[in-house]
Order: C-alpha cells, then structure tokens, then sequence
C-alpha cells in the first residue's frame, strides 16, 4: 500500500483544445493524484506536434508529459478519466521504476568494472579526458 | 589433396563465418550493436528521433540481421518502438 511506483503519464490533447482546457486536464490529474496520495514529479508540455498518424481526424496534436508516484489504484482512476474525457485524443501510462533500475544497475555495474580494470592496468581509476592519451602518446614519440 | 584443404579449412570456415571476411564472394564488415557500442542502457520510447534509424521507409521495424542490434537491446527497442506508435510518435504503417 505503502509502496510508491514510478509511472510515466503522456496524453495527446486534441488540437481544437484552447491552453485553458490543456491547464484544466493538467489540474484534474493532480487532483487525482493528490485523492490517491501521489505525486507528480515532473509536468512537461511538448507543445503541438504533428502526429505519425491520423486519430480521430486530428494531424496534429499536445502533448503533456507527467511523471507521477502513485499506486496502481491511482492509475486505475487516471486511465479511467482520461478515457472519457473528450479533448484527449491518446494517453499511455507506463510504469517505469522497474526499467530505470535496470538500466542505473548496468551503468553502476559498466562503472565498477571499468575502475577495476583500470587499476589491474595501473592506471587513476577514472579515464582522463579524450584529448590527454594522445597528447601523451605524442610526447613520447618527441622524447 | 583431401589434407590439404582440411589443413586450410576453407570449407568448413566459409560455411561458418557469418560475421564477414569471407575468403570468396563479398567482404562484409561485421555489424555492431549501436545501443551497446554508446553505453545506452535504457531505450526511451519518448525519443522518437533515437527510433527513427530503426524504423524504415515502409514503418516496420528493422531486423536484427539488417540492423545488427544485440539481442537484449533489439527487444527494448521492440517494446519502445511499440510504446512509441501508440503515442504517435512513430508510425505504424506508412505507404
């Protein structure tokens, strides 16, 4: 219950939709959010953009990105909404806890592996710059 | 004869060797996974501009065989590529 996931909200508001109704549906989510103790972490808008397709008759469309913790309940309502309200052309909820550790335990682990190699070959532990090693192959050859 | 083609292998070798440097016929270089050479460990189906090398003109998405993406990223980019045509982003078809 306790537990807070990680999702990734996007909906596609119709592009007839003035900035009022993109302001309100940003205000019902967070009202959602707040009813379910969520939170939103981040709100993004896009802006308008041209769509890959055709939905409902629409070529273009806004897009608002917002990045909640919540409990699946939350989502439930969310999606719920989203689905009947009008101006939304499309919404996709993701969870993305899950994927992000995945991915933050590979780049920690590429990291370990890379500072240990490096002082297996005796070198500093973090690479230097790009420009240095061929500065320093240069000086050799000088000398 | 026998033992000298079986000493060079050339057979045997042409019939395994996928990956290019042929003795006969084309040179192909060998392919590299893009996500694995640039340390990208998570694919965003947000960034449709990362996508759009995978995806030819048709809309499909590209093969492992053309495209040369290791199995663990040609399966993120699958699910990305997914999550992106629902948004729009990328298309599903386009002729």
């Amino acid at each position: 219950m306790s537990t807070l996931r990680q999702y990734e909200l996007i909906y596609i508001v119709s592009p007839s939709a003035t900035d009022e109704t993109v302001a309100e549906l940003h205000a019902q989510v967070e009202a959602i959010v707040g009813k379910f103790d969520g939170r939103i972490e981040k709100t993004e808008n896009w802006g308008r953009r041209r769509l890959a397709y055709e939905v409902n008759h629409c070529k273009e469309g806004t897009y608002v990105l917002e990045i909640l913790a919540g409990s699946g309940e939350m989502v439930t309502e969310l999606e719920r909404r989203l689905g009947v309200a009008d101006d939304v052309l499309r919404y996709l909820v993701v969870r993305v806890d899950k994927e992000l550790h995945v991915a933050e335990r590979a780049a920690t682990r590429r990291a370990g592996t890379r500072k240990r190699r490096r002082a297996a070959r005796g070198l500093p532990p973090e690479p230097p710059a790009p420009r240095a090693p061929i500065e320093a192959a240069a000086d050799v050859k000088d000398g | 004869m026998f033992g000298k083609r079986g000493a060079k292998g050339k057979r045997k070798d042409s019939k395994k060797d996928d990956r290019g440097g042929r003795k006969s016929g084309l040179f192909r270089r060998k392919k590299v996974c893009r996500f694995c050479v640039e340390k990208i460990d998570y694919i965003d189906y947000k960034d449709a501009r990362m996508l759009m090398p995978f995806i030819p003109e048709r809309g499909k998405i590209q093969p492992r065989r053309l495209s040369g993406t290791c199995a663990t990223h040609q399966r993120k980019l699958q699910t990305a590529i997914k999550r992106a045509r629902q948004l729009a982003l990328v298309p599903y078809v386009t002729d």
